[in-house]
C-alpha cells in the first residue's frame, strides 16, 4: 500500500512539475532558442527581467499593483471581519457574501462588470482603477482569513479588557490587534501572490495603458518566444513559494486551508 | 464580550467602508453590466440605452449553441478529471504527517496561484516540438521524431486540469482532513482491504462532498480564458474567450454583457445546487 501511495504522489508531483522543470531548462539556454535540454547554460535571460527596460517596468507594475491591492483589500475585509464578529447583525452578511462573490463567479464576469463601470464613469484606464478592480476581486481571500482568525480569539479577553474600562478603540488596538496579525498577514499574503498573477481583470481595465507581467508575458507570446518569460516564470514559482513557505513557518497553513476551503463553500 | 447589536451610530463606523466599497465597486459595476446588456449597439463601438432582448436573441444561433455546448462539456471534463485524480490523493495527503502536508500544500498554493498566462506557456513548451516531452522519448527510443503535441483537445484538456487540480486538492482537503479515522479503522479490523475501505466506507462517506466538488470544479473551469487559446484551435474556445473577444476585439459590448449575464446565471443556479447538496450532506 505504501509502494502505491509513494508512486501515485511521484506521479502527481511530475505531473505538477514537469512542465515547470522543462521552462527552467529552456531559461538558461544561453542562445534566444526554446530547447530542452538546455543547449548551453547561462542566467542571463533573469538579468534580462531587471535589465531591459519593458520587462523592469512590467515587474515593477505589477509588484506596486500587488501591494496596493491587497493593502485595499486587507482595509476592506478587517473591518468587515470586526464588524461581523463584534456585533449582532444579521443584515451585515449580505456584505460577507458579498465579499466572496467576485471570487466564486467565473472572473470574466467581474473583468466585465468593472469594464463597464470605468468606461462609464470616464475612468477606464486610469492606473489606480486597477488596483480597486484587484482589490474587489481578491477581498475574498483576506475575508476568509480574517473571519476564520476571529473566530479563534477567546470572547473572554476582550470581555476583561471592557470591564477594565476600554472602549472599543483601546480593545481592538491592545487585545484584538496583537492576535488578529498573523491572519491579516496571510491574507495580505495571499491576495498579494494572486494579484501578481492574475490577467483577465488587469487586462480588461487598463490592458491598453499599462502592462503587468502577466499582460507583458501574454503581448510578448503573441509575437513568438523570448526566453525572458521562461525565466519570469521561474522567479513568479519561486516568488510564490517563498510567500507560501513564509505563511507556514509563521502561520497554521493546515488550519488557515481547512476553514479557507470550507468557507468557500 | 458577548456580542451584541449595534446601539449607538459610532458603532456602525467599522462597516461603512467596507460596505460602500463592495456597493460601489461590486454592486454598481454589476448592474452596470445587467443594464449594458439590453442596451442597443451603436456602430463605433459605442452603446446606447435601450431596453431589447435582441442581445440575448443572438444565443440561439447554432454557432452559440455549439460554444456554449463545448465550453460546458470541456468544464464537465475538467471537473471528473480532477475529482478522480484529487480523491485519493487528498485523502491520502491528509493521512501523511503535517510536515509533509505542509510541503505538498505549499507546491499546490504555488501552483494554483500561477498565472493562466505562465501555465499556459509552461504547457505549450513542455508540448512543443523542438523542447517538449516528445524528446524525451525519442532520447529514450521510444518514438523516432519528436512532435508537437498542440494545438488540440488534449492539450486544452490537460492544461486546464492542470490548473484545477490544486484547487479541487484543496476544496476537499477540509472535508477529508476531519473526516473521523475511525470510520476506515473499523472497516479494516472487520478484514477490508485498503481499496476496498475506501471504496466503500470513505467515498460514500462523503458523497455530498464529492458532488459539491465537482460543481466548484467545474465553475472553476468554466472561468478559463487564456488556455483554451494558448494550447486549442479556435474551436476550442470557450464562452470566457468569446466574452472578451466581443468586449475588446468586437467593441460590442451590450452582446458581450448579454452572455455574462447569461454565464452568471448558470453559475449561481449551480451555487444553488452546491448549497442544497450541502443541506442535505448536514441534514443526513
Amino acid at each position: 500500500m505504501n509502494g502505491l501511495r509513494n508512486l501515485y504522489f511521484t506521479l502527481i508531483g511530475l505531473f505538477l512539475a514537469l512542465p515547470l522543470i522543462v521552462v527552467a531548462g529552456v531559461s538558461v539556454n544561453e542562445k534566444q532558442t526554446l530547447a530542452f535540454p538546455p543547449k548551453s547554460f547561462s542566467l542571463s535571460w533573469y538579468g534580462e527581467i531587471f535589465l531591459n527596460p519593458e520587462w523592469r517596468n512590467a515587474l515593477l507594475a505589477s509588484l506596486t499593483l500587488a501591494a496596493c491591492s491587497a493593502a485595499v483589500a486587507v482595509a476592506i475585509a478587517l473591518p468587515l471581519a470586526w464588524f461581523l464578529w463584534r456585533r449582532v447583525a444579521p443584515w451585515a452578511n449580505i456584505f460577507q457574501l458579498l465579499g466572496v462573490a467576485p471570487f466564486t463567479l467565473p472572473p470574466v464576469i467581474t473583468a466585465l462588470g468593472l469594464l463597464t463601470f470605468w468606461a462609464t464613469t470616464g475612468f477606464y484606464g486610469q492606473p489606480w482603477t486597477a488596483v480597486v478592480s484587484h482589490a474587489i476581486f481578491f477581498v475574498t481571500l483576506p475575508l476568509v482569513t480574517l473571519s476564520l482568525g476571529f473566530t479563534a480569539i477567546d470572547r473572554s479577553l476582550v470581555e476583561a479588557a471592557a470591564t477594565m474600562g476600554a472602549d472599543d478603540k483601546t480593545i481592538f488596538r491592545t487585545v484584538v490587534l496583537p492576535l488578529i496579525l498573523p491572519y491579516i498577514v496571510s491574507g495580505y499574503a495571499f491576495a498579494f501572490v494572486l494579484s501578481l498573477n492574475e490577467y483577465i481583470v488587469a487586462y480588461m481595465t487598463v490592458g491598453f495603458t499599462m502592462e503587468t507581467l502577466p499582460i507583458k508575458i501574454f503581448n510578448a507570446l503573441r509575437y513568438g518566444y523570448t526566453p525572458t518569460m521562461a525565466s519570469v516564470t521561474i522567479l513568479f514559482v519561486a516568488t510564490a513559494a517563498v510567500i507560501f513557505s513564509l505563511v507556514a513557518r509563521f502561520g497554521d497553513l493546515p488550519k488557515l486551508l481547512g476553514a479557507m476551503a470550507a468557507d468557500d463553500k | 464580550m458577548r456580542r451584541e447589536k449595534p446601539q449607538k451610530l459610532l458603532d456602525y463606523a467599522p462597516i461603512v467602508f467596507p460596505a460602500a466599497m463592495l456597493i460601489v465597486f461590486f454592486v454598481i459595476p454589476f448592474a452596470t453590466m445587467i443594464a449594458v446588456s439590453f442596451f442597443q449597439r451603436e456602430q463605433a463601438g459605442f452603446y446606447t440605452p435601450a431596453f431589447q432582448f435582441a442581445n440575448y436573441e443572438r444565443f440561439l444561433s447554432l454557432f452559440f449553441a455549439n460554444v456554449l455546448g463545448f465550453s460546458l462539456m470541456l468544464a464537465i471534463a475538467v471537473a471528473i478529471c480532477c475529482v478522480l485524480l484529487a480523491l485519493p490523493f487528498t485523502y491520502l495527503l491528509a493521512r501523511m504527517s503535517r510536515k509533509a502536508q505542509i510541503v505538498w500544500l505549499v507546491a499546490l498554493l504555488s501552483v494554483l496561484s500561477l498565472s493562466e498566462v505562465i501555465i499556459g506557456f509552461a504547457w505549450s513548451t513542455l508540448l512543443s516540438r523542438t523542447a517538449g516531452i516528445t524528446n524525451l522519448l525519442v532520447a529514450a527510443g521510444i518514438m523516432t521524431e519528436a512532435k508537437a503535441l498542440l494545438p488540440s483537445f488534449g492539450a486544452v484538456l490537460t492544461g486546464m486540469v492542470y490548473q484545477a487540480f490544486p484547487y479541487t486538492v484543496l476544496v476537499l482537503y477540509p472535508a477529508i482532513v476531519r473526516l473521523d479515522p475511525t470510520l476506515t479503522e473499523a472497516a479494516r479490523t472487520l478484514g477490508a482491504s485498503p481499496l476496498k475501505a475506501f471504496f466503500t466506507v470513505v467515498v460514500p462517506a462523503l458523497r455530498n462532498t464529492i458532488t459539491a466538488t465537482l460543481i466548484m470544479v467545474f465553475i472553476f473551469a468554466l472561468g478559463s480564458y487564456l488556455l483554451p487559446q494558448l494550447l486549442g484551435r479556435p474551436q476550442h474556445w470557450t464562452l470566457s474567450v468569446l466574452i472578451t473577444d466581443q468586449a475588446i476585439y468586437q467593441s460590442n459590448m451590450p452582446f458581450a454583457a448579454a452572455m455574462a449575464v447569461f454565464l452568471v446565471l448558470v453559475t449561481l443556479g449551480l451555487v444553488a445546487l452546491t448549497v442544497i447538496a450541502g443541506r442535505k450532506g448536514e441534514a443526513a
